[in-house]
């Protein structure tokens, strides 16, 4: 899984997403995780680990401070995914 | 939004996720008799929520020590180890506990917490990693956060995980500190160490190991897991606490490594805070001597956590996957578990309710836990009130 897009990431976040999300909520690059999708602490982190073994990348927990949105989250996983190459 | 505004938003949230459960948190012993029974609510109420893993709370040598500690020595310090508050007793209990360890030497520190927050942002940097386990506790995620190390989680108590991990990490594993726990607080189960420690090894990494539940508790001597593992030697770094089996406040790291001594001038947390006050130290050294002695403690625990772990689980509740001190019924909401914590205060009995996200995996823990102190005839008590629940509320 070396040459992965933005778009490929976008759309796997959004899958992994809709199972955390209520039912009939539709989740965009732009939905705010926390605000918009109630998201606590534990399930983000947890969801990180998934992303870290579906990518093969190391996501740091500290490097989620800045992250706000779905677009944020996937632009930190590319970001990551291109260092390690 | 405003700075007060977050809190009122954080208080909503709080009061959302169970109303009328909010009584359930920081409730007032008004009285304590012994380790085992309090006054709460003007009843008298058998407590099955602490941390008192051995008993030692109303121990005549710790209380005694600490009398004559306050009439040698005073009430405090009035500051910090570095400055004006490094008294004997400091440096003698930090020598029983390397001696405790057989290790090179150890550092005292104010609170177990501050153990955590002073040992790891001493060790890491900017550009180093922080390996922990997902479920850490919260003083291991705010040292590492301090440390300004990059921060990886791998699967509660999975060492498979942890080797994927640390080989993702190529190079950068022999910069990391793995943070594991002796006995995790919310599910009383034990770390892999064996395990654990042989991925260290073959990945040149450090492996701190926090014993805070497990002091006292584990090993022939009590030391904690790394005593029943039999892997002392193996073990880079130990922080624990004197909150818990010891009966005090404060916290330790020992180590064989001499740079351990350097932390003195580099860790903020044991820098810039008061020291713990001479009652507190000379109570802790005697708690040490009766843990190091205590077998028989020991024994009484573990048949004590025995009893109740298999009552519970013939009953049919989902507990921990171990038994052990804490005990912990698995619930799948919150709801579920304020009713059982509700119908255990009816009865008399004080326990832990915790819920997510401090409960792991989204769900809602009502945690038991048991001390040498507490009598058969007790937990038989608290195992048919149980009983009764389980069929209750099921």
């Amino acid at each position: 899984m070396n040459e992965v897009t933005q778009a490929a990431i976008l759309k796997l976040l959004c899958q992994r997403l809709t199972g955390l999300a209520k039912a009939d909520f539709e989740i965009t690059s732009e939905t705010n995780l926390i605000t918009q999708l109630a998201i606590d602490s534990i399930k983000l982190l947890n969801l990180i680990m998934e992303i870290e073994d579906s990518f093969d990348i190391s996501v740091p927990v500290n490097a989620l401070t800045d992250v706000i949105t779905v677009r944020d989250l996937a632009d930190l996983i590319y970001r990551i995914k291109s260092e390690s190459k | 939004m405003s700075l007060l505004e977050k809190l009122d938003r954080a208080a909503a949230a709080r009061k959302a996720q169970l109303p009328g459960g909010v009584g359930a948190f920081g409730i007032p012993i008004e009285a304590i008799y012994s380790a085992t029974e309090a006054q709460i609510e003007g009843r008298k109420i058998l407590l099955f929520g602490t941390n008192n893993y051995l008993g030692l709370s109303f121990s005549s040598e710790c209380r005694e020590a600490a009398h004559a500690a306050i009439d040698a020595e005073g009430t405090g310090t009035t500051g910090s180890r570095m400055a004006n508050g490094n008294y004997s007793g400091h440096r003698a209990l930090e020598v029983e506990f390397a001696d405790f360890y057989h290790c090179r030497s150890s550092i005292v520190f104010t609170t177990g917490y501050q153990a955590n927050l002073g040992t790891i942002s001493a060790l890491l940097g900017k550009g180093d990693v922080a390996l922990i386990d997902g479920d850490s506790h919260a003083s291991i995620y705010d040292g590492c956060i301090l440390s300004g190390a990059d921060i990886i989680r791998f699967r509660h108590n999975d060492s498979d995980d942890l080797e994927k991990r640390l080989r993702r990490l190529g190079e950068r594993s022999k910069n990391t500190l793995i943070i594991v726990e002796g006995i995790y607080s919310m599910l009383g189960d034990q770390a892999p160490l064996a395990e654990i420690v042989n991925l260290k090894k073959q990945y040149g990494s450090l492996l701190l190991l926090d014993e805070a539940h497990s002091l006292g508790v584990l090993g022939e001597t009590g030391q904690g897991l790394v005593e029943k593992a039999g892997l002392n030697q193996e073990v880079d770094f130990i922080t624990g606490t004197f909150s818990k089996s010891l009966c005090g406040i404060g916290g330790y790291c020992v180590s064989n490594h001499a740079q351990l001594d350097q932390m003195r001038y580099v860790s903020h947390p044991y820098i810039f805070t008061a020291s713990p006050s001479p009652a507190t130290i000379a109570a802790t050294r005697a708690a040490l001597k009766i843990l190091r002695a205590g077998v028989e403690l020991r024994k009484r625990l573990w048949q004590n956590a025995e009893q109740l772990y298999s009552a519970l689980k013939n009953i049919g509740y989902q507990l921990g996957p171990q038994p052990g001190p804490i005990v912990a019924i698995i619930l799948d909401s919150p709801e579920q578990a304020l009713a059982m914590w509700n119908g255990l205060m009816a009865a008399n009995i004080y326990v832990n309710l915790i819920l997510p996200p401090a409960a792991p995996e989204g769900k809602s823990l009502v945690r038991c836990s048991i001390n040498a102190a507490h009598t058969p005839e007790q937990i038989n008590y608290v195992s048919q009130v149980l009983s009764e629940l389980y069929v209750r509320l099921h």
